[in-house]
């Protein structure tokens, strides 16, 4: 365990810096939380102005290669002595560059808005997150192995400011602590390593330390996610992510066995990512977990009204360095999410991953608005890079607008609400239907058309001729069939009278009823004529003409 | 009178026998045809009555055909299914995302390394073409769907398709009830829907739909004698062609039916229309394929349709030089020199065409049409697509899915038989049932019962056995009916990707293994890894997992099969070998030994064994065997224990308890006690196993270094 030794108890003074101003850091106390991939440092300083200039900036020192890493920073000032939390005000944070400093150091200033006046002080709460802060050590485990990481930190506080009074509290997983650095006044309490407190100490003091540890949580990266927001306007937010993983943490070398897997998963592959547990907002519906081939059936839902929850195995457990990529869908009701605020609608929704220990490279955040959208506007907690796109869907003629928001480094604190402003005409949701519609009945009138259109080029070709022809001889037939059935009313008729006369014996009614049937019958044999007669006048119609005499004259008859 | 009101009531055709008794009974029964009488003038036309019941019967057969397809979709998820559905559907992703010529050209190098494969030059595009259509036809209407769901359904839709062809089929050949009948046969009738379930995106599945129209079209050129009808059937032919090889079929079958109507003397104008202009454009068309080329002027298959032809027009020469020469005797003499020259000419052109190899003999494929154990003899790869058949004969008509051919053929008939049974069941019933129903109303309302009792006296005995056989009929139907969907449900719907099982407690388990073990393929190993594998996982490897495979479905090369067949059936040294010349960095078996799953590699190992061997003998049969027996327990050949594909099932598997009670390495597929527990392996190691062990994974190591 030969390294980086040479670099503990080293200690850079930075002498060719001036000082910058006349802030001390009167005390700081760090907390270095190591139990997540992520790293979070909590810092609590406590800021003297001894100068005599109003002083309106707080500067922030990261290493190079620790600020590049820096995923999350917000400065809060912490009033109340207490926990009393909510009373807190952060400060906006931003990157600067000093002149004469250090190049290899990267400067945030915190802003403050009132000011320091001389002599006083004020107490900054600073949160950084860290990803990728943590590096697998030795770099490529097999299966049985567990996973070490080590972490280097300072001892002392980096500050372009002196501080009187300082300490560090590192936690660690509660597991093998394979070594730490010990240099003056290092304790160590259970599974957390205390360096402090250390003195008046000058500006830009470096004491690197590194902790080297057990950590079998699994290093879940999402190398890429992209979230696809959805909104309709008939009552549904659609989300859609679509996730990149590889387990960040060390290689996995050697043979998988899937035997020593099965039977003891959590000696035999500590550090494989088993599942990932999803907490949706309550009330999410139609929830899938697929990916590029095909549903994933390895799933659980539980749902309550206050949240749901899904947690979702890979298909396969994931070692070190492996990558799989899935997709999860779920919709959500549109009213939890959309508001009116002085004529236009917004939607609020929050930003990040609903897997919460997911670190994300790359997060792009689109949101889909709805077709005809106008006058699009975004407000986001933090920044990120914003672009613009369209997107076609079911029956969109333009395209819908797409809002999109990308973010780098993306952590868990970054799960905060962010807002997209829309207009949008509460009568155009009615234009896809309307075209469906539309579009069925223009179908429906060129099939009416089609069928009654003649749409045949020559007028004189036999089959034409033909279709003619028989179109007459239906028109013809359809007409005797008339005929026939007038004449069976007329006889149901004749035979109900003839009932009654057998019942009442009145003659009388009866021969009424005979002489009206009798002129409607000839009625119908006037009516039947010019069809015989056009019958006689065909040539075609010679042999069935005899059969229609015999119709007749039974016709007649009865 | 009465007679003449029959018809209305829906039958189409009334037959005379039925107006006898009618009109006999026309003056006792006026009375109770008043309902009927002013139902009828309430309500439609008789015409249009008629037609708006065919036109819903038949709208409900083609949703019913398609969504008796779609339990698959229900039970598991929108998939394809099977093996060679997984080619079709990658090439129909490529050809709607690089276009149709970069589709044509494609030269495809993730199979069959280091071959390669020509995939233009080597599949039916019908299919594919046809499922891209329908995708940018539905993106031109703004229906943003995924290519996935067109293929998944593209096989149910045809199906629907194939319904209404059927129909008009069945009106052209009898009437338009037997059309509704077949229509109705085709939809649920189990042959058709075990090739066309949701998800089976296969060839046969628009073959099928293509095969019917053909012959639909060609009947109608040939009952009609009209050219547009002749040149629909030719399209239909092509369409057929680019979509299947079983086209061949119809080239055959179209032929033989002219033939049988020559020789039956029902030759006609309208016959020599219509076959030759089917004929000769069909042929044009087809040979746009690219896979069918020439061959459909040199090959054997082709030559009865090439033969019917010429003998068309030595017929016709005849009937012309008949009409000329009006002396039967002289016309006597000449047909004799003409048909001897004729079939002189003809067997001179085929015998040279054949001697200078213009014309090449019949394929492997055709014999084994012949001769069912042809192929067993002769080529072990066609042979072992059919592993689990018991006898020659089935197997070949599993292999050449007759089957395929038959049913459209046999739901016809059956359609008219039934079609026609029913008709003329419901005639004779309905004169009962009106002769009871009139009995009854007279012997309420008044005592005249002698002119009754003559009637039943005529037919009583006819009427009754018409009804039960009418019923019987009906309830034949729906039973068949219910046991088609059954049957579809349980036997045709699973994709064989997933497999289903019941649990301990009547829970359904899914094993997804295979994509377990194919996602992590695509997303763990290098890009350019290339996978050995049998050739039955060939297709899935390259569609899901995405990466390069040696060997897969598309068996066009016997060598490269049997090379790693050789492989996999010879020691571990021997095979590293073989592996490393063919640049193989993984090798993927499937094993069914935990779960029970019985199509697994050792089953299948007989004929990697038999294929190897039949290129490379170093490989001998009879070394795995023991007395002729196949069995992978203690008693099992040397050879067989030891070789690569042994190892790489059983690895590390007689540590592992299957089963309760029995002792550890219990193959549960075979049912027996492995034989080799102490499975070290040398050149290989485990990279990947599926959570129920189906698949399995093994990384070929690079060579050792030399110091």
């Amino acid at each position: 365990m030969g390294f980086r030794f040479d670099l503990l108890m080293f200690m850079i003074v930075l002498l060719s810096v001036p000082v910058l101003s006349n802030l001390i850091l009167s005390n700081v106390d760090r907390r270095i939380d190591l139990t997540t991939q992520a790293v979070r440092i909590t810092s609590t300083l406590k800021v003297e102005n001894t100068g005599s200039d109003l002083v309106s900036e707080v500067l922030l020192a990261f290493p190079d290669d620790q600020a590049k890493h820096l995923a999350y920073l917000t400065a809060t000032n912490n009033e109340g002595k207490g926990k009393a939390k909510s009373s807190s005000v952060s400060f906006p944070v931003d990157v600067v560059r000093p002149k004469g400093m250090h190049p290899s150091l990267t400067f945030y200033s915190v802003s403050l808005p009132k000011g320091l006046g001389k002599g006083a002080s004020l107490t900054l709460d600073v949160l950084a997150v860290f990803a990728h802060a943590l590096q697998p050590f030795p770099e490529r485990i097999t299966q049985p192995d567990i996973q070490l990481v080590v972490f280097n930190e300072t001892a002392h506080y980096l500050s372009p400011y002196a501080v009187k009074v300082q300490s560090l509290t590192v936690k660690l997983p509660d597991a093998r602590i394979e070594s730490f650095s010990k240099i003056e006044n290092t304790k160590i309490h259970g599974s957390e390593v205390k360096y402090g407190p250390y003195e008046n100490l000058p500006p830009f003091s470096y004491s690197s330390i590194v902790v080297h540890f057990e950590a079998n949580q699994p290093f879940a990266i999402a190398q890429q996610l992209i979230r696809e927001i959805e909104i309709s306007h008939w009552g549904n937010v659609q989300v859609t992510e679509h996730y990149n993983l590889v387990h960040g943490g060390a290689q996995s070398k050697g043979e998988f066995s899937r035997l020593d897997y099965q039977a003891r998963p959590h000696v035999r592959g500590a550090s494989a990512i088993r599942h990932l547990v999803a907490k949706l907002p309550p009330r999410a519906h139609s929830i899938y977990y697929r990916d590029e081939i095909g549903n994933i059936s390895t799933s659980k839902l539980w749902g309550d009204p206050k949240k749901t929850e899904l947690v979702i195995e890979p298909r396969y457990p994931m070692f070190g360095g492996w990558r799989t990529a899935f997709t999860i869908g779920y919709g959500l009701p549109l009213q939890d999410f959309l508001f009116h605020s002085e004529g236009k609608r917004y939607l609020n929704i929050s930003f990040g991953s609903p897997i919460n220990e997911v670190v994300i490279d790359t997060l792009i955040v689109k949101v889909v608005l709805p077709e005809g959208s106008a006058d699009i506007s975004v407000s986001a907690p933090f920044p990120v890079k914003q672009g613009q796109e369209t997107k076609f869907s079911h029956l969109d003629v333009v395209g819908r607008p797409v809002i999109v928001l990308e973010k780098t480094n993306v952590v868990l604190e970054h799960n905060q609400h962010f807002q997209v402003y829309y207009k949008f005409s509460s009568l155009s949701m009615f234009g896809e239907p309307l075209m469906l519609i539309s579009g069925f009945f223009f179908l429906f009138v060129a099939c009416i058309i089609y069928m009654h259109a003649d749409l045949s080029i020559s007028k004189s070709s036999p089959s034409y001729l033909a279709k003619l022809q028989w179109d007459e001889v239906q028109a013809g037939v359809q007409q005797v069939r008339n005929i026939f059935d007038r004449c069976l009313t007329l006889h149901d008729k004749l035979e109900a009278s003839l009932r009654d006369l057998s019942r009442t014996g009145d003659v009388q009614a009866c021969k009424a009823s005979r002489k009206a049937v009798d002129g409607l019958l000839k009625d119908i044999s006037k009516d039947l004529k010019p069809l015989l007669l056009s019958l006689q006048s065909s040539p075609q119609a010679a042999q069935i003409l005899p059969k229609c005499s015999i119709c007749k004259t039974s016709n007649a008859t009865s | 009178m009465v007679g003449k009101a029959e018809p209305v009531n829906g039958s189409v055709k009334s037959g005379s026998n039925q107006s006898i008794p009618a009109t006999m009974q026309s003056p006792l029964k006026k009375s109770d045809l008043i309902p009927n009488l002013s139902l009828k003038t309430l309500k439609l036309k008789t015409k249009q009555q008629e037609l708006l019941i065919r036109v819903s019967i038949l709208c409900l057969v083609y949703v019913l055909a398609f969504i008796t397809r779609l339990f698959s979709v229900l039970r598991y998820e929108s998939m394809i299914h099977e093996f060679d559905p997984y080619f079709n559907y990658r090439t129909t992703l490529f050809l709607t995302e690089k276009g149709f010529y970069e589709f044509w050209n494609w030269f495809d190098s993730e199979s069959w390394y280091p071959l390669g494969r020509i995939i233009g030059g080597t599949l039916y595009p019908g299919l594919m073409v046809t499922a891209a259509i329908i995708y940018w036809l539905l993106r031109f209407l703004r229906f943003a769907i995924h290519i996935r769901e067109v293929c998944v359904l593209t096989a149910p839709f045809f199906a629907s398709n194939t319904t209404l062809v059927a129909y008009f089929f069945g009106k052209e050949v009898w009437d338009s009830g037997a059309g509704l009948v077949a229509a109705a046969l085709i939809a649920i009738c189990p042959g058709y829907i075990s090739r066309s379930v949701a998800g089976s995106y296969d060839n046969e599945g628009v073959a099928i739909f293509a095969l019917l129209l053909t012959f639909y079209l060609f009947v109608k050129a040939v009952n009609t004698g009209s050219l547009a009808w002749a040149l629909a059937s030719a399209f239909a032919y092509f369409y057929m062609v680019s979509a299947w090889g079983g086209y061949v079929f119809i080239i055959n079958l179209i032929p033989l039916y002219v033939l049988v109507l020559l020789i039956t003397g029902r030759y006609s104008m309208r016959l020599y229309v219509a076959y030759n202009s089917m004929y000769v454009l069909g042929m044009l068309l087809a040979m746009q394929i690219r896979f069918v080329g020439f061959q459909h002027v040199q090959s054997g298959e082709h030559m009865a349709a090439m033969g019917v032809f010429f003998l068309l027009q030595v017929f016709f020469f005849l009937d012309w030089v008949k009409h000329l020469l009006s002396d039967t005797k002289l016309f006597q003499a000449f047909l004799r020199i003409t048909v001897t020259t004729a079939i002189g000419v003809g067997a001179i052109a085929l015998g040279v065409g054949m001697a200078s190899g213009y014309i090449s003999p019949w394929t492997g494929r055709f014999y084994s049409l012949l001769d069912p154990t042809y192929a067993k003899d002769h080529i072990p790869i066609i042979a072992s697509v059919s592993e689990h058949q018991p006898t020659a004969w089935s197997s070949f008509m599993f292999d050449f899915h007759i089957l395929l051919f038959l049913f459209p053929a046999v739901c016809l008939i059956s359609a008219i038989a039934v079609s026609a049974t029913i008709k003329n069941l419901t005639l004779v019933a309905r004169a009962k049932s009106k002769v009871t129903q009139t009995g009854s109303v007279r012997g309420s309302s008044s005592s005249k019962g002698s002119s009754k009792a003559s009637l039943d006296q005529s037919q009583p005995f006819q009427r009754n056995g018409a009804i039960a056989l009418l019923l019987g009929a009906f309830y034949l139907l729906s039973k068949y009916a219910t046991h088609c969907t059954w049957v579809t449900s349980e036997a045709y719907s699973s994709p064989s990707i997933v497999l289903a099982a019941r649990g301990a407690h009547g829970n359904r388990v899914i094993f997804d293994d295979y994509r377990e073990a194919y996602f992590w393929l695509r997303k763990n190993t290098p890009p350019d890894a290339k996978v050995m594998s049998w050739w039955d996982y060939g297709y899935q490897i390259t569609a899901m997992g995405n990466r390069t495979v040696i060997v897969d479905n598309n068996t066009w090369n016997n060598t490269h099969i049997a090379t790693v067949g050789r492989a996999m059936s010879s020691y571990e040294d021997e095979a590293y070998e073989i592996m490393r010349s063919l640049d193989v960095d993984y090798v993927l078996v499937v094993f069914g030994g935990v779960t029970g799953y019985s199509s697994d590699d050792i089953n299948k190992f007989l004929w990697m064994v038999r294929i190897g061997g039949g290129v490379f003998p170093v490989i001998k049969e009879p070394d795995y065997l023991v007395n002729g027996e196949y069995r992978v327990d203690k008693g099992a050949a040397p050879k067989m224990l030891n070789c690569l594909m042994y190892k790489l099932s059983y690895y590390r598997f007689g540590e592992l308890t299957t089963e309760y009670g029995k002792p550890p390495g219990y193959d549960r597929a075979r049912g027996v006690e492995i034989g080799n527990k102490d499975i070290k392996l040398e050149y290989l190691e485990e990279a990947f196993t599926t959570s129920n062990w189906i698949v399995r994974i093994y990384k070929v190591k690079p060579p050792n270094n030399r110091w």
